[in-house]
C-alpha cells in the first residue's frame, strides 16, 4: 500500500521516474534491497595498508576463478595414453597422457592460452601468499578477539583448502614434476598404520599411479574445494561487514565506532580500481616469467625423475617435514610402521593448528569475554607477538629444509650439516625467535612510556646555566599521548588463594592453576611494561626541571 | 575503559565546542582529543589542481584502452609460435609477451585510474559510524529462547521417546548408503604391493635400447636402467607395472662388494637393484662411481649399492630391494625370481 501511494506520490511530482529508478524500484518490490542498500550503500571502512592483503585474496581467487574457467574449455582431464604429434619438437612422438597432450595444446596452440594457464599458476601462488600474510595481519594485530574468532575460522579454512585446491591443481597437467609430487603423496598415504594402502587403493582406484587420479583430482579442483571454498569466501566477507571492519586506536577512534571513508564512492573505486591492479599486476608477470614449464619436465613417468624437483611453495614446509626427519622405520608383528613418513604427515596439519587454535587458547587465558573493535599494536602483546614470530619462523626453517638440495647447492653447502641445522633448528628456533621478540616488544613498550612521559627527543642539545647539557624533549602533542596510552592492560586472571582466611582448603582444579599460570605468563609482571598513569605524567610534566 | 568513557564525548559533533582554542583537558592527559579536522587536499580548493587530476584519470582510462586495441592487434599479428628475443627476459613467445604485457596495462590503468580517482577527487573527510553490540539484548534472547522451548513443546520431540530414537536411528544410518558406494573407488590392496612384474627367466632389457641386456654390456662405473622383458610402452598398464619394476643394474668390482648375499644376488659383480626409493618411492638417478652411492634426487636419501643397499643418508627407512640375477644359456642377463620383499615405499601390512 505505502509504495503504491509513494510511487503514484513520485509520479504526479516530477512524471516519469528515470529507468534506473523504476528498475531499483522493480527489485526492491521483490527482493527488498533498498533496506540491505541503506545499510551497506555508504558503510564506513577505515583505512591502513594492511587491510589490503585480504583484498588482494579475494581479488586472486576470483582472478584463479576466470581464468581457470576459461581452462576447463580446453583441457581434458583423462589418463588415457596418446603419442604427441603437436608443434613442440622435442616432445614428438613421446607417449604421454591425454592430460598433459591438452596442456600442451593449451600453451602451444590455443593462442593466448599459455598467457592464461601462467596468470592461473601466478595468481594460485600470489592467492596462498597473500592468505598467508593476511592471517598473519590479523593475528599480530589481534583482530582475530571476539567477535571475530568465527572468521578467522573460516579464514584458516580457506587458506587449507587453498593449499588442496593448488595441489590439486598442480598435478592435473600429469608432468613429471607433478607426477614426483602425486608420488610423494602416494608414499606419505601408505605411511598411515592400518588403512594406508587402502586409503590409496582408493584413492587411486588401484595401484599408483593408474588412470584415475588425473579425473578425480580434476573434480576436487574444479568443483569440490573451490565450491566450499566460495561458501567461506561468501561467508567471511558478509562477517567482515557485519562486525564493521576492526580499525587502530587513534584520536576519535575508540572500541565503539568505525572511522574512515564510505563504501560509495571511496571503496568502490578504491577496492574496485585494486582489483585491476592486481589482476593487471599478475597478467604482466604471467607475460615475462614463465611458471611450470611443462614442455620443459615432459609427461609423467614413474620410473623417472629430475633433480631440484620441488613443489609449489605453500607445500614447501610439508617437503621440509620429510626431508629433514630421520628414517625411522618399525617392523614388528608381522607389520611395518614407517615412522619416517608418518610423524611428518601428522606434524604438516599440526603446524597449521598450531598457529589456527591460538585466538582460543589466548581467550580461555585471559578470560577475557569483552568485543574488541579496536588493534593491539604487536608490541603491546609481546606474548602473543612473540608466539606468532616463533610460529613464522619454524615455517621458516621447514621451508629451508624443503629446499635443502638448492641450499646446499647454490651456497655450497653440505647437505648433511643443512639437514642437522634443520633438525636443531626445528626445535630450538622457535623458542629463541620468542625470547628474542618478547624483548625487543617489551624494550619498544619501554620506548613508549618514555616518549609519553618525557615526550619527543628533538636532537636539540641545550647547555644550561651550571654547564651541564641536555637534550631538549618536545612533549607530544595529545593525539599522540592518547594513540600511544590507548591499550589496556588487562590483569592475570586470579583463582584466590587456595587456602581461605578461615584456613579452609578450596579446591582449585589442575585446569584452573594451568590456566593461572599461563595468565600469568601471557599478562603477569615480567610480559608487559605498566604503561604510564596520569599521575606519573602529570609529576613528571610539572616539574619543568626535569626532562 | 575510561579512555572510551571519554571518547563518547569526543565525537565531532559533541567536539565542536571542546575543540577550538588550545584548551588543556583538565584530569586525564590521555584523553581522546577527538578526530582531527579535516584537511582539504589541494584538489579541494584549486579547482586547476582537481582538473589535472581529472586529466590523468582520463589519461590512464584512455591508456586502458588503448592496450585493449593492442591486446586485439597482437592476438591477431602474431603468430603463436614466433619466438623473438627481448632483453633482458631471453627468448620469449612473441604472443604471450604481447598479450600478457597489454593485457596488463589495460587492466592496470584502470586500477590506477580508479584508485587516483577517489584518492584525489572523491571526499577524503573520515566521518565516524557507530557500532552496536553484536550480542543481543537480554529481551531478545529471552525471547528466542521461550520460541524455542515453545517449538520443541509443540512438536511433542521431548516426550515422544519413541519417534525421537527411531529419526536418530533412522538419520544416522542413511549416511552409510553413501559410504558403502564409495567401496568400489579402487580394488582392495591384498597382495598387490607385494609383488612385481618379474619373474624367474625373465630377460633384462635396456630402457635406452629395448635390447636384453648382456654381462659386457655394462662396464664397471655406468648405470643402466632395466625393465622386465616383453613390457612394452604401448601396454596399458605400462605405468603401473614399470612403476615398482624399474631396476638400476650397475657392475661393481666383485671384492667391492661388502655384503654377503648381495655378491651371491649378483653376476660378476653385476647388481640389480629396485629404482623405486624405499622412502616415498621416487626413482633413484643419481649414482656416484666412485662409492657406488645412489641418491634419490627428491629428499636425497642415499643408498650404498655395493653393501645390500644399505641406507646411510637420508630419510628412506631401509635398504634397497635387490633383484637376484644370472645369466640364460644364450648369455642374456635374466631374473631369477621376482623380489623377494616389497619394492617401493613402505606401508603396514609390509612386515
Amino acid at each position: 500500500m505505502s509504495t503504491a501511494s509513494h510511487e503514484v506520490n513520485a509520479s504526479a511530482r516530477r512524471g516519469k521516474a528515470p529507468a534506473g529508478e523504476r528498475l531499483a524500484d522493480w527489485a526492491d518490490g521483490r527482493l527488498g534491497i533498498y533496506s540491505l542498500a541503506k545499510a551497506n550503500m555508504r558503510k564506513i571502512f577505515p583505512d591502513h595498508w594492511s587491510f589490503m592483503l585480504g583484498e588482494i585474496c579475494l581479488y586472486s581467487f576470483v582472478i584463479i576463478i576466470l581464468t581457470g574457467v576459461y581452462l576447463t574449455l580446453f583441457f581434458h582431464p583423462s589418463m588415457q595414453e596418446v603419442v604427441y604429434n603437436g608443434p613442440y619438437v622435442p616432445l614428438q612422438g613421446i607417449r604421454m597422457s591425454e592430460a598433459f597432450a591438452s596442456t600442451m595444446h593449451i600453451s602451444f596452440e590455443v593462442r593466448g592460452g599459455l598467457l592464461i594457464r601462467q596468470i592461473h599458476h601466478w595468481a594460485a601462488l600470489v592467492f596462498v601468499a597473500a592468505m598467508l600474510v593476511h592471517m598473519m595481519r590479523v593475528f599480530f594485530t589481534g583482530a582475530f578477539r571476539k567477535p571475530r574468532e568465527v572468521n578467522w575460522v573460516f579464514g584458516f579454512l580457506l587458506l587449507v583448502l587453498g593449499m588442496f585446491t593448488g595441489f590439486t591443481g598442480y598435478s592435473l597437467p600429469d608432468d613429471l614434476l607433478s607426477g614426483t609430487g602425486v608420488r610423494f603423496m602416494e608414499g606419505a598415504i601408505l605411511s598411515v598404520p592400518i588403512v594406508g594402502t587402502y586409503l590409496q587403493m582408493f584413492l587411486f582406484g588401484g595401484e599408483f599411479p593408474g588412470h584415475d587420479f588425473v579425473s578425480r583430482f580434476y573434480t576436487i579442483h574444479i568443483l569440490l574445494l573451490p565450491g566450499i571454498m566460495a561458501a567461506l569466501l561468501v561467508g567471511h566477507l558478509i562477517l567482515v561487514f557485519y562486525h564493521k571492519h576492526t580499525q587502530w586506536a587513534g584520536p576519535g577512534r575508540t572500541n565503539k565506532n568505525v572511522v574512515g571513508m564510505p563504501l560509495l564512492p571511496v571503496y568502490m573505486a578504491k577496492a574496485g580500481g585494486f582489483f585491476f591492479l592486481v589482476f593487471g599486476v599478475i597478467a604482466a608477470v604471467a607475460a615475462i616469467a614463465t611458471i611450470n614449464p611443462i614442455w620443459a619436465f615432459g609427461p609423467y613417468r614413474p620410473d623417472q625423475v629430475s633433480t631440484g624437483a620441488q613443489p609449489d611453495w605453500y607445500m614447501g614446509f610439508s617437503e621440509g617435514l620429510i626431508r629433514v626427519m630421520p628414517g625411522w622405520e618399525i617392523n614388528f608383528w608381522g607389520h611395518t610402521l614407517q615412522l619416517g613418513v608418518f610423524i611428518p604427515l601428522v606434524i604438516f596439519p599440526l603446524v597449521l593448528v598450531t598457529i589456527a587454535v591460538w585466538p582460543f587458547i589466548e581467550a580461555w587465558v585471559t578470560g577475557d569475554d569483552r568485543e574488541h573493535h579496536l588493534l593491539d599494536r604487536p608490541r603491546n602483546r609481546p606474548v602473543r607477538t612473540a608466539f606468532g614470530a616463533a610460529w613464522i619462523a619454524w615455517y621458516l626453517i621447514l621451508l629451508v629444509g624443503g629446499g635443502n638440495d638448492l641450499w646446499a647447492t647454490h651456497f655450497h653447502l653440505s647437505i648433511n650439516a643443512i639437514t642437522w641445522t634443520v633438525r636443531i633448528g626445528f626445535f630450538a628456533i622457535p623458542v629463541l625467535t620468542f625470547v628474542v621478540t618478547k624483548r625487543i616488544c617489551l624494550g619498544l613498550q619501554h620506548r613508549d612510556r618514555d616518549k609519553v612521559l618525557h615526550g619527543r627527543e628533538t636532537g636539540v642539545i641545550k647547555r644550561l646555566p651550571h654547564g651541564e647539557f641536555i637534550e631538549v624533549h618536545e612533549p607530544l602533542p595529545q593525539d599522540q599521548l592518547h594513540t600511544l596510552t590507548a591499550h589496556d592492560q588487562p590483569k592475570p586472571l586470579e583463582f584466590g588463594p587456595e587456602v581461605d582466611e578461615n584456613g579452609v582448603q578450596r579446591k582449585l582444579g589442575r585446569t584452573s592453576k594451568l590456566r593461572a599460570k599461563l595468565s600469568r605468563a601471557v599478562y603477569g609482571e615480567g610480559a608487559q611494561i605498566p604503561k604510564p598513569t596520569a599521575a606519573e605524567h602529570a609529576e613528571i610534566t610539572s616539574g619543568h626541571g626535569h626532562h | 575503559m575510561s579512555n572510551e568513557d571519554m571518547s563518547e564525548a569526543n565525537l565531532p559533533s559533541e567536539r565542536e565546542h571542546a575543540h577550538h582554542g588550545a584548551v588543556e583537558p583538565v584530569g586525564d592527559p590521555f584523553a581522546d582529543p577527538g578526530l582531527p579536522p579535516h584537511e582539504p587536499r589541494r584538489q579541494d580548493i584549486d579547482e586547476r589542481t582537481a582538473r589535472r587530476s581529472e586529466r590523468t584519470v582520463a589519461l590512464l582510462f584512455t591508456l586502458s584502452m588503448v592496450a585493449t586495441v593492442g591486446f586485439i592487434a597482437s592476438y591477431v599479428i602474431f603468430p603463436i609460435g614466433k619466438i623473438v628475443y627481448i632483453f633482458p627476459f631471453g627468448h620469449v613467445s612473441a604472443l604471450n609477451f604481447a598479450l600478457g604485457l597489454t593485457l596488463g596495462v589495460a587492466l592496470f590503468a584502470i586500477g590506477a585510474g580508479a584508485v587516483h580517482w577517489a584518492r584525489t577527487l572523491m571526499s577524503d573527510e573520515e566521518v565516524p559510524d557507530e557500532r552496536h553490540a553484536i550480542e543481543a539484548t537480554p529481551e531478545v534472547r529471552e525471547k528466542v529462547f521461550a520460541d524455542f522451548r515453545q517449538g520443541v513443546k509443540e512438536s511433542q520431540f521431548g516426550r515422544r521417546r519413541l519417534i525421537r530414537t527411531t529419526m536418530m536411528g533412522a538419520l544416522s544410518l542413511v549416511p552409510l548408503s553413501g559410504i558403502v558406494l564409495l567401496r568400489d573407488l579402487g580394488p582392495l590392496p591384498e597382495k598387490k604391493l607385494r609383488t612385481t612384474a618379474w619373474r624367474a627367466g625373465m630377460r633384462l632389457i635396456n630402457q635406452n635400447t629395448n635390447e636384453p641386456l648382456r654381462p659386457e654390456d655394462i662396464g664397471v662405473g655406468s648405470l643402466t636402467f632395466a625393465k622386465p622383458e616383453g613390457l612394452s610402452e604401448d601396454d596399458e598398464n605400462f605405468q603401473n607395472v614399470i612403476a615398482k619394476a624399474a631396476l638400476m643394474i650397475v657392475r661393481l668390482n666383485p671384492q667391492d662388494i661388502k655384503d654377503k648375499r648381495e655378491l651371491e644376488w649378483s653376476h660378476q659383480g653385476i647388481v640389480a637393484y629396485s629404482k623405486i626409493c624405499t622412502h616415498v618411492g621416487c626413482p633413484i638417478s643419481l649414482y656416484e662411481q666412485q662409492t657406488h652411492h645412489v641418491l634419490c634426487p627428491c629428499h636425497q636419501s642415499t643408498f650404498d649399492l655395493s653393501d645390500g643397499g644399505r641406507v646411510i643418508f637420508g630419510p628412506a627407512g631401509h635398504a634397497l630391494p635387490q633383484l637376484r640375477i644370472s645369466v640364460n644359456a644364450q648369455g642374456y642377463l635374466e631374473a631369477l625370481g621376482d623380489f623377494e620383499e616389497p619394492v617401493g615405499p613402505s606401508f603396514w601390512e609390509r612386515g
